[in-house]
């Protein structure tokens, strides 16, 4: 189960990147892993604002439909169009090619209270 | 000499509901209707019609025909009858065995319900007919709103609803009405709480009829978390839709304290009837505090499933909500006549002409044959059965929240996963060729590797250790120094007319129409 150490995390399974005062978001190895192969992706509208730990989009897979939640609070700047077409790139590289959406966050703070590597890797061996 | 009884054979009696003996001629594919089209050729003509020539371009104006015909198959009576019997034997059906599909409620429809819905003196009747000419009907309709209220506790009940989502739509815009109404109009009461263990159609509809989705955990026990549920709870809370036994099977121990909390805050309780099931005759939700119920008479009520075809899905509610039914609804009056009558408040129709009628008389049979202690022993049997294959399951698939169940059992093929590399939905596929319908598999989310079985009140004895030992066998297999069970599994259904699909290209590149399909079939 990869955890790369330089992101942080939500408890719901999301992965965030902080990067030039930005935030890209997408979902980690282990919920993409649980949910099976993703066969479509419901991506938020670019310029949407979204709260943190409300709704961000879908994912379905071939056993279930789940939501995404934002890991911060901000405005949706940019989503990563190419899922649309090849949502399998959320199962091959969650943490790269298979990302969901950049935020501007609206408050700095949230951001570092989201758990590190080894926060995230005691609650998935929970 | 004659053979001994059934009952005196033992486990030697053959278990009536496994399906292993279905003729198939072959498995080759069977091919679409438009396939066997040939142009010009007709299922049926009259030599003399009676009724005058009229060619298209008289019966319809320009601006309504299209440019150029639809093309439609066209084939022989006798092929197109044969067609779909060739499809409705590939087919598994609740006719044909067990279908222990679990939360679907797939029991064994009496043929007595199918019987008295054809007869011509209710199928033949317009539904524009005058009420004094429908007494009859009328009279059925109020008489199985009656049954539905006794039977939920509730004080009066819609029958309009024409499915189980339709009836949960209703509910939940009773709940706004009744909101505006008591609030003033205002839109303060926007969220709606549903336990992380709900049926898919709840949040969904939540947020169709214009609500916010507020999720709530599951505790250790398998039940709602109090502590979180109290965490939620504000004056924004527009009601909470629960069902109990919940879609672990399991009875929400907390009930009264759960509508007790949602009541103080001013918020209705929403029930869920997809597994009425487990407790009809033996508790009713009015009694543990719920305001809106939405009956699937599909499922508890033995009217046909699915597929398409007509449906319906009741909503009963208590007192303080009877004035924001749909109408018009079927009352009995004061000198008792039958008629209509639109509630003060109604929130108006939700289906044209009086639901699905047919379906309802199904019902109001199903009812009837029963009565009311018919109806318990069907919830006391459904809960027996799937007490029993859960504990023959013991030992072979993990038990989470492991206490009494319902009408349903989830059990976890994890550990078999782990060792073997055989998941749930492998032993799904391999049940398959072992004669049985497959439970249903990753649901509820909060159980890995889930396999959620509901025997049904239906099967016997014979069916339902037969269908347990099917489970244990698949395990077993699974489990084999060598492999090839495991490999089996992996490759199952090879008996099946069609073999194992592949899910995930089915949904990634889905071919919705003929048309669309490549010219090699690929």
């Amino acid at each position: 189960m990869e955890i790369p150490s330089d992101l942080r995390y939500t408890a719901d399974h999301e992965w965030a990147k902080e990067d030039q005062g930005r935030v890209r978001v997408g979902l980690t190895d282990f919920a993409q892993d649980a949910l099976g192969d993703i066969v479509f992706v419901d991506l938020p509208a670019v310029g949407s604002e979204v709260a943190q730990g409300g709704p961000l989009g879908e994912v379905e897979s071939t056993k279930s439909v789940s939501q995404v939640y934002a890991p911060v609070s901000g405005r949706v700047v940019e989503v990563n169009e190419a899922l649309r077409d090849a949502p399998e790139d959320l199962n091959a590289e969650p943490y790269a090619k298979g990302w969901l959406c950049v935020i501007e966050p609206s408050e700095r703070a949230q951001f570092d209270d989201l758990l590190d590597a080894a926060g995230y890797r005691d609650l998935t061996e929970a | 000499m004659s053979p001994a009884p059934a009952h005196e054979q033992g486990s030697l009696t053959p278990a009536g509901g496994r399906a292993r003996s279905t003729p198939l001629m072959g498995r080759a594919p069977e091919p679409s209707l438009f396939e066997l089209s040939v142009k010009g050729r007709r299922s049926a003509s009259f030599r003399t019609s009676g009724l005058p020539d009229w060619t298209l371009e008289e019966l319809v104006p320009e601006a309504y025909r299209a440019p150029e015909p639809v093309e439609l198959p066209e084939v022989s009576e006798r092929d197109l009858v044969a067609h779909f019997t060739r499809l409705t034997h590939r087919q598994y059906s609740v006719d044909l065995g067990a279908y222990p599909l679990g939360s679907c409620t797939m029991k064994y429809n009496p043929k007595s319900c199918d019987l008295a819905a054809s007869l011509a003196g209710f199928a033949d009747v317009h539904p524009a007919s005058p009420p004094s000419c429908t007494q009859g009907w009328l009279e059925l309709l109020v008489e199985l709103e009656q049954s539905l209220c006794v039977i939920t506790g509730m004080a009066a009940a819609t029958l309009q609803p024409p499915a189980g989502a339709a009836g949960e739509l209703t509910g939940l815009l009773l709940m706004r009405a009744y909101h505006s109404a008591n609030d003033g109009g205002s839109p303060a009461r926007r969220r709606v709480i549903i336990p992380d263990s709900a049926h898919g159609t709840n949040p969904a509809s939540v947020t169709l009829s214009g609500f916010e989705v507020t999720t709530v955990g599951t505790n250790a026990r398998g039940g709602v978390d109090i502590d979180g549920l109290r965490r939620v709870l504000d004056t924004d809370v527009a009601g909470m839709m629960l069902t109990n036994p919940n879609t672990l099977g399991l009875f929400e121990e907390e009930i009264a304290e759960i509508t007790r909390l949602v009541h103080d805050v001013g918020g209705l309780m929403y029930y869920d009837g997809a597994n009425l099931n487990a407790i009809l005759g033996v508790v009713r939700p009015g009694d543990m505090g719920f305001d809106i119920v939405h009956l699937n008479l599909h499922k508890t009520f033995a009217t046909p499933h699915g597929g398409g075809g007509p449906g319906a899905g009741p909503v009963a509610v208590s007192e303080r909500l009877v004035d924001f039914l749909p109408g018009p609804r079927p009352v009995r009056r004061p000198d008792g006549s039958f008629g209509w009558h639109k509630p003060e408040h109604s929130i108006g129709r939700i289906h044209s002409w009086h639901g699905n009628a047919l379906v309802l008389l199904r019902a109001w049979t199903y009812v009837r044959l029963n009565g009311s202690d018919g109806l318990r022993r069907v919830a006391e049997t459904a809960v027996l059965n799937a007490n029993f294959v859960k504990e023959r399951l013991r030992g072979t698939y993990e038990l989470p929240y492991d206490r009494p169940v319902m009408h349903e059992c989830v059990v976890s093929a994890r550990s078999i996963a782990k060792e073997t590399g055989v998941r749930a939905l492998d032993v799904a596929k391999r049940l398959l060729e072992l004669g049985f319908h497959s439970p249903t598999v990753y649901f509820p989310h909060i159980v890995d590797e889930a396999l959620m079985i509901e025997p049904t009140e239906t099967e016997s004895p014979q069916t339902v250790a037969a269908l347990a030992d099917a489970l244990v066998q698949i395990a077993e297999e699974a489990r084999a120094e060598d492999g090839t069970g495991a490999a089996a599994a992996q490759g199952a259904p090879a008996t099946t007319p069609v073999g194992r699909v592949d899910e995930t290209r089915a949904a990634r590149h889905l071919i919705a129409t003929i048309d669309q399909r490549p010219p090699s079939g690929g």
